[in-house]
């Protein structure tokens, strides 16, 4: 990797630069980003496994189709748990949004930028979120009892304050995944462009170039990748049936 | 020595994002308090270990996102500044 680490590399690591694909002749007609496609790249992954795994489905699973009932019964029991059971039907997007975004956080181990360190993907999921929240409250409770159950709770003074609230509510999730993903890939970033200068030249100990980066990329790739997936979806899950019951 | 107005507002950008991540003191204290008392819950009712863990991440992810507030600030203070257009 290149030693030399100015601000301007560390932006490309903040922007996702666009890739001009000149589709139309000369006309700057089509532009592509890396988050793209590492989307494109993961729902390409994700389709095939889901289709390997559930070919010749029989009655007493054997092999592969135990591996996706496992993940299927353990995503379904977390919905109802954390939902309620009248709310199950939820089940099959939360696990989708649940599988995503760990693959997604996990891309980072590949070595290429996972689609999540882009605001626009955040931004997209929690605004998904956001119009869950409020579409499935006004059709369990009505227009008005929306309108009342969450703007003028607990009295009707608080109706800008709780406008704000909602408005940050898909903020906050979405700063939260990008802050986390994008957090951790620059400061690897960082360690492995320290690592290089340093390593290579004043301290020529081999064994430190693998024994620092990986307990780092286990924090910063694994755990928190996949603790931030879970919260994304628990927190989706629970302002979903929060704005349904009460 | 003179210094161009664009060099003063990189220079205090970088002392603004060192600021901003003041907000790390929050979470730190937060999440402490969180497993302090996870660990206390699981003294008290170890059979309960799974559902006082999954609480327990869910209630210190919260805590950190001031924090990851914080972190953003700075990122943007530093790689995308929006200040040093304005001259």
């Amino acid at each position: 990797m290149n030693t030399e680490f100015g601000s301007k590399k560390i932006f490309e690591f903040f922007f996702d630069k666009p890739i001009h694909l000149p589709i139309l002749g000369d006309q700057p007609s089509f532009y592509i980003t890396e988050t793209v496609i590492n989307t494109w790249i993961i729902m390409i992954l994700l389709v095939v496994v889901s289709i390997i795994l559930t070919r010749n489905m029989k009655l007493v699973p054997e092999g592969k189709q135990n591996v996706a009932e496992i993940l299927v019964g353990l995503l379904t029991n977390l919905t109802g748990s954390s939902m309620g059971k009248d709310k199950l039907g939820f089940a099959p997007y939360m696990g989708t949004l649940m599988i995503f975004l760990v693959c997604s956080n996990l891309w980072g181990l590949t070595g290429m930028r996972p689609p999540t360190a882009d605001l626009n993907t955040t931004f997209a999921l929690s605004i998904l979120t956001f119009f869950m929240i409020h579409g499935f409250a006004i059709k369990r409770k009505g227009v008005f009892g929306w309108i009342k159950g969450t703007f003028f709770e607990p009295v009707a003074v608080m109706a800008p304050l709780n406008l704000i609230s909602e408005i940050a509510t898909p903020v906050s999730l979405a700063f939260r995944l990008f802050g986390n993903i994008v957090g951790g890939m620059i400061i690897m970033a960082l360690i492995y462009n320290a690592l290089g200068s340093i390593l290579g030249s004043v301290l020529p100990i081999p064994i430190f170039m693998l024994a620092i980066p990986v307990p780092l990329h286990g924090y910063f790739d694994i755990f928190a990748g996949v603790l931030q997936a879970f919260i994304f979806t628990m927190l989706t899950m629970v302002f979903v049936s929060m704005a349904m019951d009460d | 020595m003179e210094i161009t107005g664009k060099a003063l507002i990189l220079a205090c950008s970088a002392i603004g994002a060192g600021t901003a991540m003041i907000a790390g003191i929050g979470p730190g204290i937060g999440q402490g308090f969180a497993a302090g008392k996870g660990a206390e819950a699981v003294g008290k009712q170890p059979e309960a270990q799974g559902d006082i863990i999954k609480t327990m991440l869910l209630g210190a992810a919260v805590a950190e996102t001031t924090g990851i507030y914080g972190l953003v600030v700075a990122l943007i203070l530093l790689f995308a500044n929006p200040l040093v257009n304005m001259l």
